[in-house]
C-alpha cells in the first residue's frame, strides 16, 4: 500500500490554497480527454461549479439544462443508457439536495454510471445562507444503496478522485466546496476509492476527517501535541464505502474516536464510523460538525470558527473528550 | 397475470394493450434475443405502474417464456411491480415514481441526435396521464423543445383517471394540446385503440425531423372489460379470481367477435 504524502508546507503561512472544486473542474476535463464517453450536464451554474473547463474543451459533450435539476440527473440517466458517462452538476443544496428520489431511482436503483457533482457544498458557501448550506448530503447520499460517497480533502484530492469516479462504473456522489483551502496533499499522494489514509501517528485519540475538516483534524492535533495527546489522523475521503479496516485499526490503537465533518453529525459521516464501531469495535466517540442545526450567513472562515470546526476549537473540544473518556481496549 | 400478482394497476395496463400492441410488433426495431442491439429502437415506460401490458408484450415478443408472466410481483422475480432494469433484459430503465421517463428518453434522444450522430434509431416514452401533474415532466418538456429532439416520440395515456379520480376533477390538465404546443412540440391525437391510427400517428412522429412530437392516445381505461371501463377504482386495483374469468372471458369474446368480422 501507498503511503499518504502530507504536503510538507502544509503548516507554513505560505502554504498553496485553492478551492476543491477548482481540482474537481481540472479532473472532470482530464476524464473527458481519458474517454470520450464521458459527458458532462449542468443546471444553469456552469462557472460555479467549474464546469465551464470541461465546456470549453468538449463543446459537444455539453449540455445545459437550465434551473431544472430532477430533470438534470434523469437525462443524465438516459444518457448514460445510451452509453455515456455523465457528470451532473449544480450545487449539493439542489444536487441532491432537490432531485434525491430521481437520482434513487434512474441512477442508484437503476445501476447507471451517472456522478453527481454537489458543488458548494457546507457551512463555507458561506453569506448565501443556510438554504444554500448543504450539510445534509452525506447522509441522504450514502444511505442509497450502489451509491460511491466521496468527500475530497483538497483540490489535488478532488481532481484525482473525479478521475476515479469516471471510471468505476457505478453511481457516484463527489462532494466539492466553493471557497479557498489549504493544499494538504501532494501530486504524487495517492488517492484510491475506498481508502483511508493514516496521516498523522498517534496514541491517545484518533481523530478521524473528511473532506476540509482532515486540515482542522490535522491543526487540532498540532495544537493537542502542545497539551501532551499525542492524536492520530486519518483522512477517510471515501464514505461510502467506508474503509473499514483502517478506521477500525485506528479505533483499536488509540481506544478514542473523534469525527470531523462539514455536515450534520446525524446520519453523516460521523454516523457511519459510529454505525460500523458500534457494530464491530465499540470504541468512545464524540461527532463533530453541525448538531441538529441550520447554517447561516457570514465568511466562510467565520462560520467554521462560529460553530467548533476550527483546529482551535476540535482541539478544546478533544482535550475534554480525552480527559473525561477512558481509552477503550478491547482484544479481538 | 394480475389475478396471479393479488395487486396491481389493472385499468392503465388494459387501457394501453393496443398502443403496446403496435409498439412490440410494428413501429419498434428490437430483437428479442438480443435485448442490447446497437440498432434498437428503445422503450422508457414513465408510468411504470402499467408495467403488466409490457410484461405481456415482451413475453409475446420472445423476451422470456410467457409462464413467467405469473411471478409478476412474486418475491424473486424477474418481474418486479414496477420495472427494474436491471432484473430484466430489454427493459430499458427502473421506474414507478412517476415523473422522470420523459427526461430520461430526452436524455437518450439528445445523444443519439447530438452527440453520437445516429439518424435511424428512436426513443418512445409512454406516460400517463396524471402523472403529467408532475413538475419534472414539464422541465423535460421545456428541454426536448429547446434542442429540438426529433427523434423523441412520446406517448400519453389519456385516460382520464388517476388514483384519486378523473384527472379533470383532481388536477385538470386540459388544454393538453395547447400545453405542449406551446414547449415547442408537434402534437398528434389519435384515438388510443385504433391500431392503425397510432400507427400511422407514430409514422408522421418519425417524419417530422424539426422537434419532439408527443401523441396524446385518446384510451379507455379497463378496455374490453364493461366493469372496469371508465371507473378510476380500477385503476390501482387487481381483479379476484372470479373477477378475471369473467374479465378474460369478455376479453375472449371481443376478440372472437372481431376475428369472426375479419374472416366476413
Amino acid at each position: 500500500m501507498s503511503e499518504y504524502i502530507l504536503n510538507p508546507n502544509l503548516f507554513n503561512d505560505d502554504v498553496q490554497q485553492e478551492p476543491i472544486r477548482a481540482g474537481m473542474g481540472r479532473g472532470l476535463k482530464l476524464a473527458g480527454e481519458a474517454d470520450s464517453r464521458v459527458v458532462a450536464l449542468c443546471a444553469d451554474l456552469t462557472e460555479s461549479t467549474q464546469i465551464h473547463l470541461f465546456k470549453e474543451a468538449f463543446p459537444e459533450r455539453f449540455v445545459q439544462v437550465g434551473i431544472a435539476e430532477q430533470n438534470l440527473v434523469a437525462v443524465a440517466s438516459g444518457m448514460a443508457q445510451a452509453g455515456k458517462i455523465p457528470f451532473a452538476s449544480s450545487y449539493a443544496a439542489f444536487n441532491p439536495g432537490r432531485n434525491w428520489e430521481q437520482i434513487k431511482t434512474t441512477v442508484a436503483l437503476n445501476e447507471q454510471p451517472v456522478k453527481i457533482i454537489g458543488g458548494h457544498a457546507g457551512v463555507t458557501v458561506g453569506p448565501d445562507g443556510a438554504t444554500h448550506q448543504m450539510l445534509e448530503d452525506i447522509a441522504i447520499m450514502r444511505v442509497l444503496p450502489n451509491m460511491v460517497v466521496v468527500v475530497p480533502g483538497d483540490s489535488l484530492e478532488a481532481e484525482k478522485a473525479t478521475m476515479a469516479i469516471a471510471t468505476n462504473s457505478k453511481p457516484s456522489y463527489i462532494r466539492v466546496t466553493r471557497v479557498k483551502t489549504p493544499i494538504i496533499s501532494t501530486p504524487e499522494t495517492p488517492f484510491e476509492i475506498g481508502k483511508a489514509y493514516v496521516v498523522r501517528e498517534g496514541s491517545d485519540v484518533s481523530l478521524m476527517g473528511t473532506g476540509i475538516m482532515t486540515y482542522q483534524m490535522l491543526a487540532a492535533a498540532n495544537i493537542l501535541a502542545t497539551r501532551g495527546i499525542h492524536a492520530e489522523v486519518v483522512h477517510v475521503p471515501t464514505v461510502k464505502p467506508l474503509d473499514e479496516d483502517t478506521i477500525i485499526a485506528s479505533a483499536r490503537k488509540t481506544g478514542r474516536v473523534v469525527t470531523g465533518e462539514e455536515a450534520q453529525i446525524a446520519g453523516g459521516f460521523g454516523g457511519a464510523v459510529s454505525e460500523l464501531l458500534g457494530e464491530k469495535m465499540p470504541t468512545p466517540i464524540k461527532r463533530i460538525g453541525l448538531e441538529d442545526r441550520f447554517g447561516e450567513s457570514g465568511d466562510p472562515y467565520e462560520l467554521l470558527d462560529f460553530f467548533g470546526l476550527t483546529g482551535e476549537h476540535i482541539a478544546n473540544k478533544v482535550e475534554k473528550f480525552v480527559h473525561s473518556t477512558p481509552q477503550y481496549h478491547r482484544e479481538y | 397475470m394480475l389475478e396471479a400478482a393479488g395487486s396491481g394497476h389493472s385499468a392503465g395496463s388494459m387501457g394501453l394493450a393496443d398502443i403496446f400492441t403496435v409498439l412490440y410488433f410494428n413501429v419498434m426495431n428490437h430483437d428479442p434475443k438480443n435485448p442490447e442491439w446497437e440498432d434498437r429502437d428503445v422503450l422508457f415506460l414513465s408510468n411504470g405502474h402499467t408495467v403488466p401490458v409490457q410484461y405481456a408484450a415482451m413475453a409475446e415478443a420472445g423476451y422470456f417464456d410467457k409462464e413467467e408472466l405469473m411471478t409478476l410481483r412474486k418475491l424473486g422475480s424477474r418481474l418486479q411491480g414496477h420495472p427494474e432494469r436491471v432484473k430484466l433484459p430489454g427493459m430499458e430503465s427502473t421506474s414507478g415514481p412517476l415523473g422522470c421517463g420523459l427526461s430520461q428518453a430526452a436524455g437518450y434522444a439528445y445523444t443519439l441526435q447530438y452527440m453520437d450522430d445516429i439518424k435511424h434509431r428512436f426513443a418512445y416514452v409512454v406516460m400517463g396521464d396524471g402523472e403529467l401533474d408532475e413538475g419534472n415532466i414539464w422541465e423535460a418538456a421545456m428541454f426536448a423543445g429547446k434542442y429540438k429532439l426529433s427523434q423523441l416520440i412520446a406517448i400519453v395515456d389519456r385516460n382520464n383517471i388517476q388514483l384519486d379520480g378523473n384527472t379533470e376533477d383532481i388536477m385538470p390538465l386540459e388544454d393538453l394540446r395547447a400545453k405542449w404546443e406551446s414547449f415547442g412540440w408537434h402534437v398528434l391525437e389519435v384515438d388510443g385503440h385504433n391500431v392503425e391510427g397510432i400507427i400511422e400517428a407514430i409514422d408522421t412522429a418519425k417524419a417530422i425531423t424539426s422537434r419532439p412530437c408527443v401523441i396524446l392516445a385518446y384510451t379507455i381505461p379497463g378496455k374490453g372489460v364493461d366493469f372496469m371501463e371508465y371507473d378510476y377504482k380500477w385503476h390501482g386495483i387487481s381483479p379476484n379470481g372470479d373477477q378475471a374469468r369473467d374479465a378474460l372471458q369478455k376479453l375472449q369474446a371481443n376478440d372472437d367477435m372481431i376475428s369472426s368480422e375479419d374472416a366476413k
